[in-house]
């Protein structure tokens, strides 16, 4: 069986799917980010995939755009989660209930 | 030769993976992401796509996982007490994912992608850098503004009054 571009998709969908587990489960803030990476990586394996498998270099220069909006997301992120963590002394979403009620 | 290089390094990744999603040290979650960071870089270089590696390995392993564990140690006095890590919902959450996952995996053999006839390595560097400069200027413009307005915003949000 040759490689080909359902192995690199079907690769992409589990790892997404992984991501959305993180999501779920978790109650750290912090994991749930680390997730939100895994998720936007999974994307970009699917991109650079098909860019590689139909010859065309779109796919990978939308890659570098998702890439700099992970790294503004996890800035930005980490950043509320610091703090969060100052006024609230704890990383878990369950306590982050500010405009729940 | 290269399926058993993807195989490898796709078993890498997953299991990377789920050790970030279940790990209950959240500064080990953090090494394992590295390691999974890696791994698609790796994966990357299968694909032909080589700068694209360099580019991972740089702001992925390089940038946004040691901000992670900064957040992290900035975060936890955490590490010696006994905290619940995990949320009361992991039965909904284990059938979502298995019906996620079955609807991307059945779309994804059902569907007929069109492949080109000649797959050869292209050159990725300078067709890149002509496509930023070309067809996506807007978008490469707008998208470092948001980068600088996103890293302002932080250093906003994190200061101490």
């Amino acid at each position: 069986m040759e490689l080909g571009l359902a192995h690199y998709l079907g690769l992409s969908g589990v790892i997404f799917a992984i991501g959305v587990i993180g999501v779920m489960i978790r109650r750290n803030a912090i994991v749930i980010l680390m997730a939100v990476e895994l998720m936007l990586n999974a994307a970009n394996i699917a991109l650079v995939a098909f860019s590689s498998f139909t010859q065309t270099i779109d796919g990978q220069v939308f890659v570098f755009f998702v890439i700099t909006v992970a790294a503004a997301e996890a800035a930005v992120g980490l950043a509320l989660i610091v703090v969060l963590f100052r006024n609230r002394k704890s990383v878990s979403v369950d306590d982050f209930n500010l405009m729940k009620w | 030769m290269e399926l058993p290089i993807f195989y490898i390094l796709a078993a890498i990744i997953i299991v990377s993976a789920l050790f970030v999603v279940t790990l209950r040290n959240i500064f080990h979650s953090a090494l394992m992401l590295i390691l999974c960071f890696f791994g698609v870089a790796g994966l990357y270089v299968t694909l032909h796509a080589d700068f694209l590696a360099a580019v991972q390995v740089l702001i992925y392993v390089g940038a946004v996982t040691i901000l992670m564990i900064f957040a992290v140690m900035l975060t936890q006095q955490l590490t010696g007490r006994k905290i619940q890590q995990l949320n009361d919902q992991p039965l909904p959450a284990a059938l979502i994912i298995l019906s996620l996952l079955i609807l991307l995996i059945v779309s994804i053999t059902r569907t007929g992608f069109e492949i080109a006839d000649n797959l050869e390595p292209m050159p990725t560097v300078g067709t890149i850098g002509k496509a930023f400069m070309t067809t996506y200027v807007l978008p490469f413009e707008i998208v470092s503004v948001v980068l600088l307005v996103a890293l302002i915003g932080a250093i906003v949000i994190a200061r101490r009054e």
